[in-house]
């Protein structure tokens, strides 16, 4: 050792820092911003996101009605019903108690039929479908309450833009815009809470105001349903033989490595799958919640497979141990402590699994559940095999569209979809902090 | 070599304080892990810090170098001064102190980058060396005086990872003494070490005496004895008895410190 | 008997069957269960399966193979008598189908009577009225012909259902004779159910095998299909997307490079956006922060994996969209005129890295938190500052892990499918301008398979060689990328 001896260098002080040192400190402040920012990013997308959500989907949980008291005597509707036109009998009907209640509000507005469709629609049906059904009330006031033409509801909204109606428009016209505020004032307009929206089904585009994500909720929850009875028993008991029984070989290998390459697969690819075999080999009906539920449950397999694994695992060696020292079967083993110990664990990624395949679209779309579906199904057989739309497939479906009424109604759609995974999720939390044991 | 530093032994005595340890507390969240130490460390020593685990040593180690910063739930009291400057003091910067007193792992922990990137890393982030030459010089002198220059200098682009363990732990003893700081803090050096590598790294520890202070916090009074002309024991979070090595094991003035030498407790 | 209610029958024999059984095996033992090799429920467990499990299975491949085989035996015939040049099999065969499932429909809403369906066929335009009342619309080309093969159809459909029933239901009772047959107080009943059980567990491990399987061969049976109609060499090397719409096949240009240009190049935005951001936050989150901090945005970010692709499809097209062309469009904020319309490689590419934010960050997360501490320990100890630590030695360390977590999101993003549907336009086109719309593979997939073509023509299966491409990339993808991470794990384990 040659330099044994060289003295170290004698440095400044410890209290002054260095320029080299104030350097590099300020490079780690900038470092920590760098990521400060990156977090900021993420958070502010999400806040963005939520908000362009709220914001444009909130109007269509709302929607603006015309609130008139109609009287039709017996004599009214059995002149009405003895003529052809028997809807245009009404809608004079309709005209008249509508003009009566301008009047006494002192609007003066012309009410001839072309300007009460740009108001409220075609009505005579409403009328006459409830007059049919409840012929005790004739004779009495009654107060209709009928939505309001699309265009005045989006006024009201305030997506509508004012400034390109001109007065030969078919749909609306600037003075009607005036009514409307005026009866809005007088208490015959008002904007409500929409449960059409919720428990309603898809209309065409004449009546986009009219159209409701019920239906496929319905389908939605029959595919869940699939889901749940198919993916739940199959992926426990795949779990169960990986995890507890399988050989340490190539084919249990295998089947690892084709469960984790699955979970990654794209969603798409699935849906080909479903196409393929499903519609094309085993001639299952096209559209219908039945194969929807086996497509996603094939897709959400490896998910629940993956999650029942770890909390088989988590279940400590002793437990095993402890049974079979009393002479339980392998099998007794692990269905009755390794099993029960494990469910909270199961069945939360299980929530989640199904909340994955709730959000899921593109499958959905090449089995063909995108059509327009006007109606419930009648039975729940029928349901699962009869063609039906999906949440996320009615609200891709209402984008589509070129009207911004459905347009609003896709936003609205998501806040529906959100809440239901919000609530699967929030159950998934509470299930884990409920049961959460540690070994 | 063992005899040798039974005759340095009484050079310390004149050797200057190094850092000076007034009233330190350390606190783990509620736990209080260090009471009240007081020492003072000369330079060109090796100091050793003795105890049974958990007696907090280690943990006074890393108040030298504030390494302790790191812990969120760990907070320091009390006056820790090198050559006079208190380290605590709000101006002083924890890298600056670092690069002054350098630290070495109970495991060895090369980076996972070559043999030669290893000992630069300190140089370059430091700004010690103005061209590549300096460099190299550096990297050669610190390897030398890790003792592990003749084992790698055909490999210097190794990745410093493929090196034995005791080689490592000499690439990381000359990664501290590349940055070329005036303390070394060494904590259990040796442990996860096989006997003949320990004799190499103690051998090592010897000659770095001659141009640092060195503090090293170990588990087995044997080598205490051989590497160390102080030593301190620490039990339960206290010093309890600090002095040369050699008073320490032969005539040890309090009772737990005899115990401890004696085998009864730890 | 409808599935339904076989089904059901199934489940009753099967109920029936355990109670009676281990009313058996308790009487063989003379009501002393100690006497018994095993608790009597196995016994009821043993006659439960035996009955239900063959049944089920039996009516399964049933379900399956019997509309398969009576098409084939009915399309055989038709062919022997008179399918003409330009008359496709496939077609016919749809055609067959819809007219018969039509008269079921009709009957099963008693639009008809079960005996009337069979004169109804001789008139066909009455035929027509009445299958359209009940939803079934038929083609013009349906002829006499087409009818008659509905209604062997139908008649063969009928005569095997029931022959399915018998058969299902003589296994059911076969079952339950044969665990009554072996039911004694020797027999041992819980090895034998284990064993079955067993085997149920190592039959629902092979779904996972079965889907793969089903997967290469829907992707590889349509795939050979198109390159026997579309030359292969222009499916890889043509520069050109442009289907043709009106007739079957001819004139379309089926090239695979500009999808896979959309594809690759809004992925590359994607990850642009995904991995500073994703890997940053990581960084903060695992080194910086407290945990406070991190016990708020780590689940905050995490939302953002949550959210379905449809919303981040909408978002992309109604807000992402526009917001970029009042800056980058015509009349624009900056003036530049770049961008055409709101779908766009940009669009689609922001959304799409805002969507695999979580992904980046959680996966980097995991693998920062592998780097040892000592590691760390080491650089500070020699007075590195906390980002020279991370820059020059965590990052370093963990790279390897790293890359592997950006690969899986690039899988993600080139698998993508409703972001790029909603927002990144229609039209195929290689092209650097990222503010153009272009498409990619999943998109055309979508586009190609739910138009009205029809599913023997090239312009459709081209979507089964599309999603065969696809599935090779994202598979190779995600096999690289799990071995890279599980090589780096072992690393440090």
């Amino acid at each position: 050792m040659t330099d044994a001896t060289t003295p170290t260098p004698k440095r400044a002080s410890l209290l002054a820092v260095d320029e080299r040192t104030r350097k590099r400190n300020a490079a780690e402040a900038r470092f920590k911003i760098y990521g400060i920012v990156a977090i900021c990013v993420g958070v502010l997308s999400l806040v963005v996101l939520l908000a362009a959500i709220l914001s444009n989907g909130i109007p269509a949980f709302q929607r603006t009605v015309v609130q008139v008291p109609v009287t039709v005597t017996q004599e009214q509707y059995d002149a009405a019903e003895s003529t052809l036109f028997k809807t245009k009998e009404y809608e004079g009907l309709f005209v008249a108690a509508l003009s009566a209640e301008l009047t006494s509000a002192g609007i003066e507005a012309d009410i001839s039929s072309g300007a009460l469709e740009r108001l409220v629609g075609k009505v005579g049906n409403n009328l006459r479908q409830f007059y049919t059904a409840n012929e005790v009330q004739l004779g009495q006031e009654v107060l209709f309450e009928v939505p309001a033409a699309s265009r005045i509801d989006r006024y009201f909204k305030g997506t509508l833009a004012v400034e390109n109606i001109t007065a030969d428009n078919r749909f609306i016209q600037p003075q009607d815009l005036d009514v409307a505020e005026a009866m809005k004032d007088a208490g015959l307009m008002a904007t409500v809470f929409d449960w059409n929206f919720i428990t309603g089904v898809d209309t065409g585009v004449d009546n986009p105001g009219g159209a409701g994500i019920g239906a496929s909720v319905l389908g939605s929850l029959l595919m869940m349903f699939v889901v749940l009875f198919l993916a739940l028993p199959i992926g426990v008991a795949a779990s169960i033989y990986l995890e507890e029984f399988a050989p340490k070989n190539r084919l249990t290998d295998f089947i690892e490595v084709n469960i984790s390459n699955l979970a990654a697969v794209p969603s798409i690819v699935f849906g080909i799958l479903g196409l393929a075999v499903f519609i094309q080999y085993m001639h299952l009906p096209q559209s219908a919640p039945l194969v929807g539920g086996f497509v996603l449950t094939l897709m959400t397999l490896p998910t629940i497979i993956i999650s029942t694994r770890a909390s088989l695992k988590s279940v400590p060696p002793s437990i095993r141990d402890a049974a079979l020292g009393v002479g339980a079967s392998k099998m007794q083993a692990v269905f009755h402590h390794v099993l029960p110990l494990a469910a909270p664990g199961i069945l939360t990624g299980t929530i989640i699994g199904l909340a994955q395949a709730l959000g899921e679209t593109a499958p959905l779309l090449l089995i063909g559940m995108v059509g327009f579906v006007a109606r419930y199904p009648e039975t729940f057989l029928g349901g699962l095999e009869g063609p039906n739309s999906a949440l996320p497939a009615q609200i891709y479906n209402w984008v589509s569209r070129s009207d911004a009424v459905f347009t609003e109604k896709a936003w609205g759609g998501i806040i529906i979809l959100l809440i239901f995974l919000l609530t699967m999720n929030i159950i998934a939390i509470l299930l884990r902090r409920r049961f959460e044991r540690r070994w | 070599m063992y005899d040798d530093t039974r005759l340095t032994e009484g050079d310390v005595a004149s050797m200057n304080t190094k850092i000076s340890a007034k009233g330190v507390d350390v606190f783990y969240g509620d736990n209080h892990a260090i009471k009240d130490v007081n020492v003072e460390i000369k330079d060109k020593t090796v100091t050793a810090f003795i105890g049974p685990s958990g007696c907090g040593k280690s943990t006074f180690l890393r108040c030298i170098n504030r390494m302790n910063d790191t812990i969120d739930v760990c907070r320091v009291t009390g006056d820790i001064r090198l050559d006079g400057e208190d380290i605590n003091d709000k101006r002083v910067d924890p890298v600056q102190l670092r690069a002054r007193v350098g630290m070495v792992f109970q495991k060895p922990n090369p980076f996972p980058k070559s043999i030669y990137d290893n000992i630069a890393y300190g140089p370059r982030i430091h700004g010690l060396a103005r061209n590549k030459a300096e460099l190299d010089e550096i990297v050669e002198k610190s390897l030398r005086r890790g003792a592990i220059w003749d084992e790698v200098k055909d490999r210097l682009n190794a990745p410093g990872t493929g090196l034995s363990g005791g080689q490592q732990q000499r690439l990381c003893i000359a990664r501290a003494v590349a940055t070329q700081p005036e303390v070394l803090l060494m904590d259990e050096p040796c442990s996860a070490l096989d006997p003949i590598a320990t004799g190499q790294v103690e051998e090592l520890i010897d000659e770095l005496r001659q141009s640092y202070s060195v503090v090293i916090v170990t588990h087995s009074m044997q080598q205490a004895a051989r590497v160390s002309q102080k030593t301190a024991f620490f039990h339960l979070g206290n010093l309890v008895e600090y002095g040369d090595t050699g008073d320490i094991f032969t005539k040890p003035e309090d009772p737990r410190t005899e115990a401890y030498i004696t085998g009864r407790i730890g | 008997m409808s599935v339904a209610w076989l089904l059901t029958a199934l489940v009753l024999l099967s109920l029936a069957g355990f109670f009676i059984v281990k009313g058996r095996a308790l009487a063989s033992a003379d009501g002393d269960r100690r006497s018994l090799h095993s608790l009597p429920n196995y016994y009821g467990y043993n006659a439960m399966l035996l009955v239900f499990v063959p049944a089920f299975f039996v009516m399964c491949a049933w379900l399956v193979l019997q509309p398969i085989l009576i098409g084939a035996s009915v399309s055989s015939e038709f062919s022997e008598q008179n399918l003409t040049e330009d008359m496709n099999m496939s077609l016919v065969m749809s055609d067959v189908r819809r007219v018969a499932d039509g008269l079921d429909q009709a009957i099963a809403k008693g639009a008809i009577g079960e005996d009337e369906a069979e004169e109804v066929a001789a008139d066909l335009d009455g035929l027509k009225t009445l299958l359209s009342s009940v939803g079934v619309v038929l083609g013009s080309d349906v002829s006499d012909d087409i009818v008659a093969s509905a209604q062997d159809y139908r008649g063969m459909a009928g005569t095997w259902s029931v022959i399915r029933d018998v058969v299902v239901l003589i296994l059911a009772v076969a079952g339950f004779a044969y665990a009554w047959s072996r039911t004694n107080a020797s027999f041992r009943a819980r090895n034998t159910v284990e064993r079955a059980v067993l085997a149920l567990l190592i039959g629902a491990a092979f779904i996972a095998i079965l889907t793969t399987v089903g997967i290469i061969y829907s992707l590889i049976f349509n795939t050979v299909e198109f390159f026997r109609l579309y030359p292969a060499s222009e499916f890889f090397f043509l520069l050109e997307w442009a289907p043709s719409f009106s007739g079957r096949g001819g004139s379309s240009s089926l090239g695979v490079l500009p999808l896979l240009w959309g594809t690759l190049y809004i992925s590359l935005v994607a990850l642009a956006v995904a991995v500073p951001v994703g890997l940053l936050s990581a960084i903060y989150l695992s080194e910086y922060a407290s945990p406070a901090v991190r016990g708020i945005a780590k689940p905050l970010l995490e939302v953002l994996a949550g959210i379905p692709t449809i919303v981040y499809g909408l978002f992309a097209l109604l807000t992402v969209g526009p917001f970029l062309v009042s800056f980058f469009g015509d009349e624009g904020y900056l003036g530049v005129n770049w961008m055409g319309g709101g779908t766009a490689v940009m669009t689609a590419g922001l959304v799409m890295g805002i969507m695999l934010i979580p992904f980046v960050s959680s996966l980097s997360d995991d693998i920062i938190n592998a780097v040892p501490q000592a590691m760390r320990d080491g650089s500070l100890g020699i007075g590195a500052t906390q980002s020279e630590t991370i820059r020059q030695v965590v990052l370093p360390a963990a790279l390897p892990g790293i890359v592997g977590a950006i690969l899986l999101a690039a899988s993600r993003a080139i698998g993508e499918t409703m972001i790029v549907v909603l927002g990144a336009g229609a039209a195929a086109r290689l092209s650097l301008n990222p503010f153009e719309a272009m498409t990619t593979i999943t998109a055309k997939i979508v586009s190609q398979l739910t138009g009205d073509s029809d599913f023997a023509s090239p312009e459709a299966l081209v979507a089964f060689a599309l999603g065969m491409t696809l599935f090779i990339i994202t598979l190779g993808l995600n096999v690289f990328a799990l071995f890279i991470v599980r090589k780096y794990r072992e690393q440090y384990e």
